[in-house]
């Protein structure tokens, strides 16, 4: 049977998978990327956003060679393993919109799942607020289910659809290569760059493009996700990815104790806001718009790569919502929330409560 | 007894849940899940073995496998 040949979806497998994670983000923030943000799919598509010119916040744009690696790093694995398999259609609108609103809620916060493990591992007591936030939203979620809450069925698509996000992160690529980072210059080409603050940081390319192609491979076998795994152990009492949340935690942690860079309390903790409320509500709308969406940031990139179309129109929507996020003065910043980020994280909550009760006993 | 549950084209966690669903009506039943791809394939399979099932897995066309669940 198929199933037993996939060592990655075994417990063993995806223990194994949380492990090099964690040690990967470690290895990425050691190598130059921002303080406990080795991984976070928000901020990296947000600077992403930046580098392209969708938004002109001067310190968060760059061309994230990690994204693009996790989501061709999916889709080759996918291919691989003949589980490349376009399909599409389920709510694909509501699902940007979430995507839009995941991001806006995640960068109140200032970051993803993926960076709320690594800010706890780092010894970030903001980071706490924000993953009991993001439980929240995702036990939000959850009762939703419960009452029958479905996107809908996707339906199988064109061969062609599921290669429109890994063309476009391959010809982000090519577009990084054409114009390389010009030491001191904020421009190079048709991109943008950061020469202080966040977007200035990071690792080599090779190392950067590297771990995302690691990272996706790994992430696409095992079914790695992050709000699963809150997911999971609410609705299910399963602990299965709960295993690699935790092992990406332990080992995050562990590195940080090894390396020195452990560092608890709320003082100095690198990119973070300390308002503890909006921490709180920024992530747990975000919670609960991956939750409705059916995955984090991450496993939506990871999902998009196996040619799903609607997590490719989620995390169009998460890049749009970045880019809406610091134009629009949502985004929070070391000094606290922006000027509006309250109101958008309110919004934002009321949307996703909305999709949830008008998407009960539906489709299922 | 046993049931049909097509969770073709639905998203996590929706094949599980509406398996379990259905074996918290009917814990003893037989089950028959059509699954349409390899994470639903694998999410179904362990939640039914957690639960006492056996589950043999055969491949349907179009990139469909019926999950045959019974008690072992």
């Amino acid at each position: 049977m198929k199933i037993s040949t996939n060592f990655f979806s075994t417990a063993t497998g995806i223990t194994t998978v949380g492990l090099i994670l964690g040690a990967l983000a470690i290895l990425l923030q050691h190598s130059g990327n921002p303080g406990n943000m080795g991984i976070c799919v928000v901020c990296f598509n947000r600077d992403i956003a930046g580098a392209v010119g969708l938004h002109r916040a001067a310190v968060v744009q760059y061309l994230r060679p990690e994204i693009l690696g996790m989501v061709l790093g999916a889709f080759l694995a996918s291919l691989a393993f003949g589980e490349y398999r376009p399909r599409g259609g389920s709510s694909p609108v509501i699902r940007f919109l979430l995507g839009a609103i995941a991001a806006i809620g995640a960068l109140v916060f200032l970051g993803c799942p993926w960076r709320a493990i690594l800010r706890l591992a780092g010894g970030d007591a903001y980071a706490v607020f924000g993953m009991a936030g993001l439980i929240c939203g995702v036990g939000i979620g959850t009762l939703f289910f419960r009452k029958g809450f479905s996107l809908g069925r996707s339906q199988t698509q064109s061969k062609v659809s599921g290669l429109v996000l890994p063309g476009i992160m391959l010809g982000l690529l090519l577009l990084y290569l054409m114009n390389p980072q010009i030491p001191g210059q904020d421009k190079s080409g048709v991109l943008f760059y950061s020469i202080k603050g966040p977007g200035s940081q990071h690792a080599p390319l090779l190392i950067s493009l590297g771990v995302g192609l690691l990272v996706g491979a790994l992430a696409q076998r095992s079914r790695f996700c992050t709000m699963g795994a809150m997911r999971d152990v609410i609705l299910f009492n399963h602990w299965h990815l709960a295993k690699g949340f935790l092992a990406m935690l332990g080992m995050a942690l562990l590195l940080n104790l090894w390396l020195g860079s452990f560092h608890w309390g709320f003082a100095n903790q690198p990119i973070a806001q300390p308002d503890n409320l909006w921490n709180f509500l920024g992530m747990l709308t975000a919670g609960l718009a991956f939750a409705l969406a059916g995955g984090c940031p991450g496993r939506q990139l990871f999902m998009a790569g196996e040619g799903d179309n609607d997590a490719a129109v989620f995390t169009m929507g998460l890049i749009t919502g970045t880019a809406m996020a610091h134009n629009f003065g949502l985004a929070s910043s070391g000094a606290g929330i922006g000027p509006h980020g309250a109101i958008a994280t309110l919004m934002g909550l009321t949307i996703c409560l909305l999709i949830g009760f008008f998407n009960c006993k539906r489709g299922a | 007894m046993s049931q049909t549950i097509d969770t073709c084209g639905l998203s996590c966690p929706q094949p599980v849940l509406l398996f379990l669903t259905a074996v918290k009506e009917n814990p003893d039943d037989s089950y028959t899940v059509l699954v349409d791809n390899d994470a639903s394939r694998e999410n179904v399979s362990r939640a039914a073995r957690n639960r006492g099932f056996s589950v043999e897995a055969i491949d349907q066309d179009q990139g469909v496998t019926r999950l045959e669940i019974s008690k072992a």
